[in-house]
């Protein structure tokens, strides 16, 4: 069964460490600036939103990518990045309609949310369960994924998005 | 590692800067944040230089666990000598900047001189800039971090700041980053404004690395763990600080008009519970709660006013969410002024946040004020034509907002208590030690905390020792001097690592020595930490005492030592200081005038 | 089911793998006209940065991809389509016969009607065997002159800076990136360029290049002359039309298609570069040379021709360049829209831009300079055209909160 991460905004408190583990998990140092996932704050902290990659089936990424470093982990459902193939180009970047592949200047590569290989670190750091790895067929996560289809113009049969 | 081991020294003066390799002799003995500040401060400034001086020095520094998957781990500190006490001040504040500071890869920011125009600091890693502040200088806080970020496109940059009051010289202006939180206490802020420095906008990418990654992380989800049962970590989690205030109310050590009383009526009004009630038009003031970065407690609140409220009717602009009410706020504002008035409270603290004031200094000076106002010490032709009347929501609302902005009476509540109670005849009304304000505990009823105030290195302060449970348990002056002193060494650790206060419930020195001693080169035991607790402490009296202060200095007011509590559990009690001082000094290994031994600074390398 | 895709850039090998996947019956064969494995242009500039090797480049890296996915790769060049018959001529003299045709042959760089364009050590950048001669002739200090700074021109020059050549930069438009950046954009990135060694001459015509031993003298007219040992070309493409003669394939620009990616002429597609295609923005049809584009039309072309209908609404413009450090990016109608309102944020010391336009409350383009983080946002808001209501406000107060924007108005509004 395919998991995926459920992010419920209303239980996170923008404590941030979602981003200390994920920085940790990929980089080896706490540093949030090059954290896969993103909490974004509003209104002096009255809501906070954590974000990222929700592995769409789309994949705007993975097909932008010229030269194939990007691909599906059938296992996790992830979308890879394979650095040792990527050249930096960032074309992803602006293919990705969500925004959460991004250029690190310090790699000269791009990075994104892998899951962690089916142990997503910051969703075993959340200590309010604002962020959770369950099934992917949850119902709150199809609702999520509305939008991706939403966008989806590769999809057979829309028309909407391009 | 877990240091960054860099300094980055700022000479305002000049407008030089520059990276210098961080003294490893003295991260090992003070550890970081506050410990390691003050050995900063002590070996760069006389203690006698007034602290408006260019010549104080004003030092934003990290700990060694700052940065960390350690729960609370944002904090900082702002240290450098108080203008409200001319002690030394430490404050330390949670939110994000602390973090984003150690990012960028320095422990410590040291801030030097005085510039010749209102400036800002913009560091992202090792690009450090220092800009004009002209278009700032006079706004609020809230202003100034949207304005920058705004300038420099990065919604990532974290920022501290002044607001009109640090501008000002209020003398107890405080630096406020990420919007409501704050290093608060002892006029931090009016120094940062001496030296026309009006931000520090910070975005750091370079990260923390720790020395020992994997022993690291279980000691840090071990300690996280600890902290996520504790029923007291709930408590904050749930209700915040102010949950506290109902136990005080309980217990009869609620400071209540200028401390004249020790139980207030309308504690319900203004309580956690009231936060969180609506009222009769179905506002309720608490929204939800939110974290300081890395804190998995969160008893931060964010609250918003109700709009039909007097003091936002006709001010949309303040209609928006944002830090709500903790104790010491509630207290200050609520029972200190006899005031029960929840949406004025906010809205005050509003004020406070957005112009850059210590919320406890304020309440109890404008307590002070009342108190004055109503023995006659004060006419409302001096007080602008507002009563100030204990319990009168729009005095305090009225007078936050004109003691920010520098207009009026506000001029002289911003003096603080001491000064205004002297100023105006009364100089027994100020409530507080060493020109500092008390927090919202009555030292009638507990006794460990009176001597906590009377010995706290920063002024009046309930953050650096913690005797609640002994002083609970036992309301003499019995007993109290070895709590007091033994958590007075171990907060004094705990302000080092980078740590906040409210894991002190779960995280003992014990605990703090397993993180630091995976997170750090060298051997962090128990014993160490305490030690290091230790040094802090009595470096800092060397600060203090070498500034001119002396043992007259550890005392309390007239009202605490003479005036029996008039009600609660400790009905008819006083502090009783006389006895717990001595007891406490020989503890410490000082003479009877509390002066550090020769023996114990050998004995601590001071 | 015969299949036949010419060109084997990305949008062909793109279009031949999602035949395979739709018909697994069929034969699809992909003609390619460069004795290389598939690769990808947009990564020769990481070879000559000598970031990567050759395998690199290459558009997929399994050993056997293609003959895994039963794909027959084909070197050779189509000289004409025989319409009636339905084959396609080979330059190698034997013709192929197709079901469904894919053109994606591509565009190649032109060079300007100048004297001495053709001398030896003016090299264009385009293909493998371009980069390999770039190599061979520049070793470092070497002097090289770029002639060209717009998007293709900005990407070399990324990488014969790499290579520590001593550089100048001719642009005859006003302004580098002259189709990519407006002023605010294009003089930050000219400052950015020279602040790091890099002479830029805008505004300046190369009227003829001589050459003289081993050196070349190009003459600038008024601005004098310049020196090179190396002379890159990269002032502009064309679409490889030439195979269409005859055929009645109609073109403009590029071969003309409609939203499934179908010339006028049935059983006929386009992708990529040489297609003319609906644009998102305009409506109208527009060559959209980039990457994302030549990916799209491939996958979209290719199920149309195995019979999977499917509309396409449009290429949306917009590139990602980064240039010695400054990463740039625009995106739709970035000059904005009749009418509209325009969000912007410029720190000209900071190297930081950030250009946002509206029609009436929803995203229709944006220009940013020094972005990194979540840049592919401007896209989702720009194609799903979410309406951005009081947030449009806020953007124009600071367009840095686009991020904001996307969340509270497309993220929880589906």
């Amino acid at each position: 069964m395919l998991k995926s991460l459920l992010i419920d905004p209303e239980k996170c408190t923008s404590c941030l460490q979602c981003e200390m583990a994920c920085s940790f998990e990929h980089e080896g140092a706490f540093n949030p600036a090059k954290s896969r996932i993103k909490v974004f704050e509003f209104e002096h902290g009255r809501r906070a939103i954590p974000y990222t990659c929700t592995q769409c089936a789309e994949a705007w990424c993975l097909h932008a990518c010229p030269v194939e470093a990007l691909s599906r982990n059938t296992e996790t459902g992830a979308v890879e990045l394979d650095e040792a193939i990527c050249v930096g180009c960032k074309v992803c970047t602006i293919a990705c309609p969500f925004g959460t592949i991004n250029y690190n200047a310090d790699s000269g590569k791009v990075a994104k949310c892998d899951l962690c290989g089916g142990d997503p670190q910051c969703a075993e750091a959340c200590p309010t369960g604002a962020i959770t790895y369950v099934d992917a067929n949850w119902t709150g996560l199809e609702r999520m994924k509305q939008w991706a289809v939403k966008t989806d113009s590769q999809a057979p049969n829309q028309s909407p998005g391009a | 590692m877990s240091w960054q081991r860099k300094v980055l020294r700022v000479d305002l003066s000049d407008g030089s800067h520059k990276v210098e390799p961080l003294n490893m002799d003295w991260a090992n003995a003070y550890l970081g944040e506050r410990g390691l500040a003050s050995k900063y401060l002590m070996e760069m400034m006389d203690p006698k230089t007034d602290p408006m001086a260019p010549e104080n020095v004003l030092i934003f520094a990290t700990g060694p666990l700052t940065g960390t998957m350690a729960s609370t781990s944002g904090r900082y500190a702002v240290v450098t000598k108080g203008p409200l006490t001319n002690a030394i001040a430490c404050s330390n504040s949670g939110g994000k900047f602390g973090a984003e500071l150690k990012y960028a890869g320095y422990d410590l920011l040291i801030l030097e001189g005085r510039s010749p125009q209102p400036v800002y600091l913009h560091i992202v890693d090792d690009r450090v800039e220092i800009l004009p502040a002209d278009e700032l200088w006079g706004t609020t806080v809230w202003h100034t971090e949207e304005h920058l970020k705004a300038k420099h496109q990065n919604p990532l940059l974290k920022v501290a700041s002044i607001g009109k009051a640090g501008e000002s010289g209020v003398y107890y202006a405080c630096i406020v980053n990420d919007l409501h939180r704050a290093a608060g206490r002892s006029g931090v802020g009016a120094v940062m404004g001496s030296k026309n420095l009006k931000a520090i906008a910070v975005h750091g990418t370079v990260g923390v690395r720790v020395e020992d990654p994997k022993a690291f992380m279980a000691a840090a989800k071990h300690c996280n763990d600890l902290l996520a049962e504790s029923d007291g970590r709930k408590e904050l989690t749930e209700l915040g600080t102010n949950a506290m205030m109902d136990s005080m109310q309980e217990f009869g050590s609620l400071p209540t008009r200028n401390f004249r009383e020790v139980q207030f009526e309308g504690v319900e009004k203004v309580n956690a519970s009231a936060m969180s009630a609506p009222d009769a038009s179905g506002h309720v003031n608490l929204i939800t709660n939110k974290a300081c970065f890395g804190c998995t407690i969160a008893c931060g609140r964010i609250a918003h006013i109700n709009e039909k409220h007097f003091t936002i009717v006709n001010r949309p602009e303040y209609r928006h969410a944002s830090g709500g009410l903790e104790y010491e706020t509630a207290f200050a504002f609520g029972p200190a002024c006899g005031i029960d008035d929840i949406d004025a409270l906010t809205f005050a603290g509003y004020m406070m946040n957005e112009h850059g004031m210590d919320p406890i200094s304020f309440g109890v000076t404008l307590a002070a004020a009342m108190e004055l106002y109503d023995i006659g010490a004060l006419t409302k032709e001096q007080t602008d034509g507002i009563a100030l009347e204990f319990g009168n929501a729009e005095a305090l609302t009225v007078m936050a907002e004109k003691t920010g902005k520098g207009e009026g009476f506000g001029k002289e509540l911003g003096l603080g208590s001491k000064r205004l109670c002297e100023k105006y005849g009364h100089p027994e009304l100020f409530m507080g030690v060493k020109g500092q304000e008390f927090p919202g505990y009555d030292t009638r009823g507990l006794q460990g905390m009176g001597l906590g105030y009377a010995t706290s290195n920063r002024g009046a302060c309930h953050l650096k020792h913690d005797t609640f449970a002994e002083d609970m348990e036992d309301q003499s002056g019995t007993g109290k001097a070895k709590p007091c002193k033994d958590t007075q060494d171990s907060t004094a650790a705990l302000d080092s690592t980078g740590i906040c206060l409210f894991t002190a419930g779960s995280w003992g020195p014990e605990e703090l020595a397993m993180m630091v001693n995976a997170a750090c080169e060298g051997e962090w035991d128990k014993a160490r930490m305490l030690e290091t607790g230790e040094r802090v402490w009595n470096l800092e009296r060397q600060f203090n005492l070498a500034a001119g202060l002396t043992k007259a200095d550890d005392t309390l007011p007239k009202r605490l030592l003479e005036e029996p509590a008039p009600s609660g559990t400790a009905k008819g009690k006083v502090t009783e200081l006389d006895k717990m001082l001595p007891e406490y000094y020989a503890l410490r290994g000082w003479t009877e005038e509390g002066v550090p031994t020769n023996e114990t600074l050998a004995r601590l390398g001071l | 089911m015969d299949y036949v895709v010419l060109g084997a850039g990305p949008a062909g090998v793109i279009a031949a793998e999602t035949l395979r996947r739709m018909d697994r019956g069929g034969r699809v064969t992909l003609v390619g006209d460069e004795p290389e494995a598939p690769y990808s242009r947009m990564a020769i500039p990481y070879l000559l940065a000598e970031t990567v090797e050759e395998e690199g480049t290459h558009l997929r890296h399994g050993a056997g991809h293609y003959d895994a996915r039963q794909i027959e790769l084909r070197q050779d060049r189509a000289a004409g389509i025989d319409v009636a018959d339905a084959r396609v001529r080979l330059e190698g003299g034997e013709s192929l016969a197709y079901d469904k045709l894919l053109i994606a042959t591509g565009s190649r760089p032109t060079r300007p009607p100048i004297p001495g364009m053709d001398l030896p050590g003016i090299e264009s950048c385009w293909t493998l065997e371009d980069a390999r001669r770039i190599i061979a002739g520049t070793r470092e200090g070497a002097r090289v002159v770029l002639m060209g700074a717009g998007f293709i021109g900005c990407i070399v020059l990324e990488a014969l800076a790499r290579r520590k050549v001593e550089l100048t930069v001719v642009e005859m438009a006003p302004r580098m990136l002259a189709r990519m950046m407006d002023d605010v954009g294009g003089d930050m990135i000219e400052r950015w360029c020279e602040a790091r060694g890099v002479a830029v001459k805008t505004g300046t015509r190369v009227e003829a290049i001589e050459r003289n031993d081993d050196v070349l003298t190009l003459k600038l007219g008024e601005a004098g002359e310049l020196e090179a040992d190396l002379v890159v070309c990269a002032t502009g493409v064309q679409p490889n039309l030439e195979l269409l003669e005859g055929s009645g394939v109609e073109t403009e620009f590029g071969i003309l298609v409609d939203a499934r990616l179908a010339t006028n002429v049935e059983n006929i597609h386009a992708a990529g570069d040489v297609a003319q295609g609906p644009d998102f923005s305009t409506g109208a049809r527009a060559v959209h040379a980039i990457q994302p584009t030549a990916s799209e039309h491939g996958r979209i072309a290719a199920l149309n021709m195995a019979g999977r209908e499917t509309a396409y609404r449009g290429s949306l413009s917009m590139n990602v360049l980064n240039t010695l450090g400054l990463i740039s990016s625009s995106f739709g109608l970035w000059e904005g829209a009749e009418g509209g309102e325009r969000a912007v944020a410029a720190d000209r010391e900071g190297f930081k831009y950030l250009r946002l336009e509206f029609r009436d409350d929803v995203l229709v383009g944006a220009l940013a300079l020094g972005l990194t983080q979540h840049v592919g946002v401007i896209r989702g808001l720009v194609q799903t055209g979410v309406r951005l209501g009081a947030w449009k406000d806020r953007l124009l107060r600071d367009p840095h909160q686009v991020m904001h924007a996307y969340l509270e108005r497309a993220r929880s509004r589906p």
